[in-house]
């Protein structure tokens, strides 16, 4: 579906992707993985379009996207950033409507046929009583479930986010994460940057390790996350474990090991 | 059954656009109720049977009507100066919307680029020069899309955050235009030109006549036109350049037809009336407390808005005093307490 091949990315003074490759299969839940300023924004920002890799090549449904237009991304990939205040206070279907834009002719406003996909797509994921209101008015969790709406709104391929439930209090991240787990489960392909490896165990098919702008590892989370992994991006000890939270369902966590531990032990 | 489905579907039609019914009644009548109050006050006032009666006259019996002392002062001079009134504010307004989305920034006004100090400089050189009042307006014209242009070229070379970039630049234009207008101030004859200069600096429509309307018309019809094809695409462009691209919209281009078309309403007011401060930055937000945020309503309502407003503020500059008060005063003093207002009282104005 997606394939990234042999990538890198850089501004003169410094590299900031290195020959990066990897498949993102159809229907997948992939999860790009890695600490702050290890280049995966970079990444995401190239196969979007708004960077162009100084080598390598993008390829969806084995094609190059390097020559695609804007619109022809836009209806393919939709982007999900972190959810922020715009400055003008637009009502919420306005702003669903806007992933409509690439479908519009070239200097045409939305119709009948675009508000009732807007409706749809707030309407899949519940939020159909914030149609109304105002964007700028909504709870943060509220607004991160409208731009995901507007995504559902471009009908896209594959949904792209970075960090999405950043900004968001525990509860609120899990229900978006819920969200974006049951549109994989209806066979939406989906890459996700995160750097919290609970969120890769919680919902990833497969998850894509960076560190200092090169890939580490890919491969399932439970294979490839590991103690060792951990420390070597994040330069932290953890542990990792499974807590059983059904019969038949154990979800991974990891847990930072306290440096206090340590030193009490060895006096 | 027939009309009730055609009830139906207009209220369908309301909705989108996104209006109450009672909000498109107020912002039909508003104008044209200040487009005839503006005929029937004044030094020679006009009331509206006799205005009637004029246009009939002028229309259907042209034989009579060209003799009369009435007809002269409806068409040749209160016509053309409620016109070109109600361009200028429609256009100000306009731009100013266009400007405020794309800047992301509700404090911006059509002048941010440069275009008001560009045309204030080309106007007065023209005036220190004693040049005709054409020479005047097309330099004022041709100045203010100069000053545009070197803003732009600026941002294309600095290789910054092109919204930002903008602004910086068209900041040092603006500056540095400004400058030359005071050094031209500085060395003009003060009995005649520094008075002239400074006058028209201050903004004012009295020497407007028809030929005003025919030099300012195309290149407003063209500015206009750009900004209400690319309306909805203002909304997307709100949102910032990255989420604007990724959802299909090529901002760059996008940038261009917005710059070229507010630029070009802009510097045809300014040609014509001088510069008038203000009404870009405070009719925009009064239509967005009205109607709200979206551009493809927003844009006509700041249009019909900025059109009655300016409309409103000519008719007090011919009619406070016995000489006629400079517009760009009226407008600041008026903006200042209506700008409060608004933002106090202004709900979905402004976050």
């Amino acid at each position: 579906m997606l394939e990234i091949r042999g990538i890198s990315f850089g501004y003169p003074s410094h590299q900031v992707i290195q020959n990066a490759s990897f498949t993102m299969y159809g229907g997948e839940f992939l999860c790009v993985l890695g600490p702050n300023g290890c280049g995966k924004t970079t990444l995401l920002k190239n196969i979007l379009g708004l960077l162009s890799p100084s080598s390598g090549s993008i390829l969806i449904g084995g094609e190059d996207i390097q020559s695609w237009s804007l619109t022809r991304r836009a209806q393919i990939m939709a982007y999900i950033p972190q959810a922020h205040v715009p400055p003008f206070p637009f009502k919420v279907i306005d702003v669903v409507l806007t992933g409509r834009t690439a479908y519009l002719a070239r200097m045409g406003v939305p119709g009948e046929e675009d508000v009732r996909i807007a409706e749809d797509s707030l309407a899949e994921l519940n939020i159909s009583y914030l149609k109304d209101r105002i964007y700028t008015k909504i709870s943060g969790g509220e607004r991160q479930l409208v731009l995901i709406a507007r995504a559902l709104a471009q009908q896209p391929q594959i949904l792209i986010m970075d960090e999405p439930t950043a900004n968001l209090d525990f509860g609120r991240e899990h229900q978006v994460l819920e969200h974006l787990r049951d549109l994989s489960g209806k066979g939406m392909s989906i890459l996700m940057v995160t750097h919290d490896p609970d969120q890769a165990f919680y919902c990833a098919h497969r998850v894509v390790l960076m560190k200092d702008g090169g890939l580490l590892d890919v491969g399932i989370p439970g294979d490839v996350i590991t103690e060792d992994s951990m420390f070597s991006m994040y330069a932290i000890r953890a542990r990792i474990g499974g807590i059983k939270v059904s019969e038949n369902k154990t979800v991974e966590v990891c847990v930072p090991v306290p440096k206090t531990i340590d030193n009490v032990a060895s006096s | 059954m027939e009309p009730l489905v055609r009830g139906k579907r207009m209220h369908k039609y309301f909705n989108r656009l996104d209006l109450g019914i009672t909000q498109l009644m107020v912002l039909l009548i508003i104008p044209i109720a200040v487009f005839l109050f503006s005929f029937a006050i004044g030094r020679y006032g006009i009331p509206l049977p006799e205005l009637l009666a004029t246009l009939y006259n002028h229309y259907f019996s042209p034989g009579a009507a060209g003799a009369s002392n009435l007809d002269t002062v409806v068409f040749n001079i209160r016509l053309p100066r409620i016109t070109v009134a109600m361009l200028v504010g429609a256009a100000l307004s306009i731009a100013g919307a266009a400007y405020q989305g794309m800047f992301k920034n509700p404090l911006v006004s059509p002048d941010i680029l440069g275009a008001s100090a560009g045309a204030g400089f080309g106007a007065c050189l023209t005036i220190f020069l004693s040049q005709s009042i054409y020479v005047v307006q097309a330099s004022a014209f041709a100045f203010g899309l100069i000053a545009v242009l070197l803003a732009v070229l600026i941002n294309e070379h600095l290789d910054y955050d092109p919204t930002l970039g903008l602004v910086l630049g068209g900041i040092l234009i603006s500056t540095l235009f400004s400058s030359g207008t005071g050094a031209i101030k500085y060395f003009a004859d003060s009995n005649d030109k520094l008075p002239e200069i400074t006058f028209w600096l201050m903004g004012s429509l009295a020497s407007v006549d028809k030929r005003d309307i025919e030099s300012i018309l195309l290149p407003m019809l063209i500015g206009f036109s750009a900004l209400y094809l690319v309306r909805w695409k203002l909304n997307v462009l709100a949102f910032g350049e990255d989420e604007a691209r990724t959802l299909g919209i090529n901002t760059r281009r996008l940038r261009w037809i917005v710059i070229i078309g507010s630029t070009l309403i802009t510097a045809a007011a300014v040609s014509v009336c001088g510069i008038v401060g203000w009404i870009g930055l405070v009719v925009p937000h009064l239509a967005r407390a009205m109607v709200g945020p979206n551009y493809r309503v927003l844009l006509p309502v700041s249009g019909i808005l900025g059109a009655s407003y300016l409309l409103l503020v000519d008719d007090m500059a011919r009619c406070l005093a016995s000489v006629e008060v400079p517009l760009g005063i009226l407008t600041a003093l008026l903006g200042v307490p209506f700008f409060i207002l608004i933002f106090k009282n202004s709900v979905r104005g402004w976050k």
